[in-house]
């Protein structure tokens, strides 16, 4: 302890920015630093939050930034399972779009009945979403069999119901598009009556703590690590690494099902084909984004959370000057590719060697 | 260059930083002849190997091939392809979902456009001239791993090769297909080609070659011809051991003696496992150290694997305290009280990214159970305990163990299962690689634990080593137990002799 206290005071700021380069954090933060300086310059009323009403006339929040924290919450969700799943199996779910379609088919069909023209709800929301979880937890084992007993690299085994998903989804309702007519049932995508927070806000803030409880207080983390960067190891120690793997792809079922839940109280309908589209490459971004290997390992899941964060805080700036939201990938991946070069490891090496030159030099003129 | 000579390498060296791999190596081989290169681990084959096929650039000496003016200069696996030095490595590295015909000349048509009736007829030929039995047009991966083998092998000998090196070709073959194999060195050999072997197998040696040429340590212990060096003599220049001058060094109190009366801890019947051992039986009593010796290769491991569950078990019963146990997988084992430091500390024991502290709770965390974690203040006290116990030089706990030296990586792993407080601990090669302080400390804890009560089995490649910790030997060979050894048998001479086997006296 007195060491690491010694050598900072010693080291010079340089040194000490440069060791900030290195921390996990330092890439998702510089990225959202960016993006606030950005708008701060360009538009400052991008961070006013006003108090309005809605269509009901409760009262409600509304500005950029609640629009960012609104509309990241899905991925969010998803960002945890995905980073579970990268970290124990070293590969990536690309099917969570697919999946939240069936999701939230899955939820429709048991409110709306078979016609899904029902006036009325059909069963209980909470018998729905628990169906949902259930079925989403389902193909998330089916994924996560896969690539654990059957050894197919992850983005093989989920490009199966990554092209399936969304056919299955209009299936389970015969291609209609049922509609939920009971006001209560879009509470969750939106607001509660009297709550001037979006309520997906909340859920999401509910699942990050519920990952924070459960990393705590089991094993999970340093299991999926564990298996994830020695499986060997993690066998000899008496893990059983398809198990881990299986579970981390049922748990990332689990987030898909209440991102599926959210999306479809947003609009109290579906669109099969639309909902939740892309999502799972902009899950991968956050882990990635938040400085987490690809190929499993070592992860952090409060800089994964952070990424997702930043990944809808860019989406919604680029909305804001108004790119059309056809343009709006190709912006999106310039921006990503510039994090993501900058946060590999080859790069940040040199950078700091560039770093450590010229602060070297600079010192010897100086004398 | 003497006549008959095709290859000779004099003088080689080879430095790594802080090492030296090759110190003035000379080898020579002769048409047609099959010349054993042999040696136990870092004793310089492979490198020496490497030097010769372009891998690594030498440091010192000089290599002259039959047909080549002069100096050879061998700067890339291509250029020694090119003075026709073709190599088999262990693993094969051919493409498992092309054809025999397509493996054995991919990559050396100099046209973009494949002749295929012409190529399989080519290669058909050649298959036949060897007398190899598989057809040209047959996927590389629906044959035997042997066949394979032999592929590889014709891919290099077409390359119009004067020397063919094989790099443990046989480790995966079963004895049929090594008879194969054998038949297809000497119909080369016939037709003059030289070949080097390197193995660990004994018995494959004095049955195909002519010549052998031992290494140790990175220098050349000599090159003999097969019948004046008999297997012991063999054994004991590997070892560097020599046969006469072997005063036991054995220290009678340090040793734990086995008592006929104590417990028996662990006993296994006719073990097997689907790592490709022969059956074999063996027990351990309360407080005793014993081990498995024998050869690289030999079966050690896998012996111990087997009682861990560490491979799939085919075969065979395990008795703890008497009582039949099922041992399917490692967490059964540890479940059992027994605890395994693996061999491969790199690739089994460590979790390198992992932090020291997470490295040394892992089994002990493991066996607490998915809804049990140590609290963070718990497993840094852990931690700080055995760190300070076993000594072990890190910045901090939450240093990750990679950044670790070998010997300290391997005390943590130690400190992993001494933490799950096993009654059983088998400690495979827990030395290797590591300064020669840790060494003793390693040692001397073994021995400890079992005045403790627990008991321990070895497994070291140095037979110093064994004959100082434990009171009891297996010794293996070519992956069979072949003998037992104790009491007034433990010395240098009869462990070697055992291991060599063959011409026992």
């Amino acid at each position: 302890m007195t060491k690491t206290g010694n050598s900072l005071t010693g080291k010079s700021l340089g040194a000490q920015i440069l060791g900030l380069t290195r921390k996990q954090f330092f890439i998702p933060i510089a990225a959202l630093l960016a993006l606030v300086v950005f708008n701060l310059i360009a538009d400052p009323s991008f961070f006013e939050i006003k108090m309005g009403q809605n269509s009901a006339g409760d009262p409600v929040l509304s500005g950029y930034l609640v629009t960012i924290f609104d509309n990241a919450s899905e991925l969010v969700i998803l960002a945890i399972g995905m980073t579970l799943v990268t970290a124990a199996s070293g590969g990536q779910d690309i099917s969570v779009g697919a999946a939240i379609a069936i999701a939230g088919s899955v939820m429709l069909r048991i409110l709306c009945g078979p016609d899904g023209k029902a006036a009325e709800l059909q069963a209980p929301i909470i018998v729905a979403f628990i169906i949902c979880c259930l079925v989403a937890m389902l193909f998330g084992a089916f994924n996560g069999a896969l690539v654990s007993y059957f050894k197919i690299p992850p983005m093989v085994a989920t490009l199966i119901l990554f092209t399936a998903g969304r056919s299955i989804a209009a299936w389970i309702n015969n291609n209609q598009l049922p509609i939920v007519n009971d006001i209560s049932f879009s509470y969750y995508g939106n607001f509660f009556p009297g709550i001037p927070v979006p309520t997906p806000i909340f859920i999401a803030v509910a699942c990050m703590i519920v990952i924070a409880l459960v990393l705590k207080f089991t094993n999970l983390g340093l299991y999926s690590q564990t298996v994830g960067i020695n499986p060997h190891a993690a066998r000899l120690n008496g893990l059983n690494p398809e198990v881990i793997k299986l579970i981390t792809y049922i748990i990332l079922g689990l987030c898909v099902a209440v991102a599926g839940f959210i999306k479809v109280s947003r609009f109290s309908t579906i669109n099969y084909s639309v909902i939740a589209k892309d999502i799972e490459m902009d899950a991968i971004l956050a882990v990635a984004l938040g400085g987490n290997s690809l190929g499993g390992g070592k992860f952090n899941m409060a800089a994964s959370i952070m990424g997702a964060y930043v990944i809808q805080f860019l989406t919604t700036t680029l909305y804001k000057f108004n790119v059309v939201s056809s343009a709006l990938p190709a912006y999106k991946a310039i921006v990503v590719i510039i994090l993501v070069v900058l946060s590999a490891p080859i790069v940040r090496e040199k950078i700091s060697r560039a770093w450590k030159k010229t602060t070297s030099k600079s010192a010897k003129e100086v004398a | 260059m003497d006549e008959g000579v095709i290859l000779q390498m004099t003088g080689i060296c080879k430095y790594f930083p802080g090492v030296r791999a090759l110190q003035n190596v000379d080898y020579t081989l002769r048409r047609g002849e099959i010349h054993a290169l042999m040696g136990e681990n870092g004793a310089g084959k492979s490198t020496l190997i490497k030097v010769l096929t372009g891998v690594y650039p030498k440091d010192g000496g000089q290599i002259y091939i039959e047909g080549t003016e002069g100096e050879a200069h061998i700067r890339s696996p291509q250029d020694a392809q090119n003075i026709g030095i073709s190599t088999v490595y262990q693993e094969i590295s051919l493409c498992p979902n092309l054809t025999v015909a397509e493996n054995m000349f991919i990559g050396r048509t100099k046209s973009a456009i494949t002749n295929w009736k012409d190529m399989n007829a080519k290669a058909g030929k050649l298959l036949d001239d060897l007398q190899i039995p598989v057809k040209p047009t047959q996927q590389l991966d629906s044959c035997s791993i042997a066949v394979q083998q032999m592929v590889a092998i014709a891919r290099a000998v077409d390359m119009e090769c004067k020397v063919l090196i094989l790099d443990e070709p046989t480790s995966s073959l079963d004895e049929q297909e090594v008879e194969k194999l054998f038949k297809l060195m000497r119909d080369l050999k016939a037709k003059g080609v030289g070949i080097i072997f390197v193995t660990h197998f004994l018995d494959q040696v004095y049955e195909v070659c002519d010549r052998i040429t031992v290494l140790r340590d990175g220098g050349l212990v000599g090159e003999y011809v097969i019948e004046d060096l008999p297997r012991v003599k063999l054994v004991s220049k590997m070892l560097g051991k020599e046969l006469d001058d072997m005063a036991s060094i054995k220290d009678e109190e340090e040793k734990v003696k086995s008592n006929e009366d104590t417990e028996t801890i662990l006993e296994a019947k006719g073990l097997a496992s689907n790592a490709g051992i022969k059956p074999f039986d063996f027990y351990i009593k309360k407080g005793e150290v014993n081990g498995f010796t024998g050869l690289l290769g030999s079966g050690r491991s896998e012996c111990v694997r087997a009682i861990f569950g560490a491979d799939h078990v085919t075969s065979g019963k395990v008795f703890m305290h008497g009582r039949q146990v099922r041992i399917h997988r490692p967490i059964d084992a540890m479940k059992n009280g027994i605890g395994y430091l693996p061999e491969d500390r790199k690739q089994d024991g460590i979790v390198s990214e992992l932090s020291v502290r997470d490295n040394i709770i892992l089994a002990q965390q493991v066996m607490r159970g998915f809804f049990r974690p140590f609290t963070r203040k718990q497993a840094e006290e852990i931690a700080q305990k055995y760190i300070k116990l076993l000594d072990i030089k890190t910045a901090s706990s939450d240093t990750p163990i990679g950044q670790l030296s070998g010997g300290n990586q391997q005390k943590v792993i130690l400190a992993r299962w001494l933490f799950t407080d096993p009654a059983y601990l088998i400690l495979d090669e827990p030395t290797r690689g590591i300064d020669i302080g840790t060494k003793v400390e390693i040692q001397k804890l073994a021995l400890k634990l079992a005045s403790e009560g627990k008991s321990v089995t070895f497994i070291s490649s140095e037979i110093d080593e064994m004959l100082r910790t434990c009171s009891r030997l297996v010794v293996m060979r070519d992956r069979k137990v072949v003998g037992e050894l104790d009491g007034a048998d433990l010395n240098q001479n009869k462990v070697m002799a055992t291991i060599a086997g063959g011409e026992e006296k």
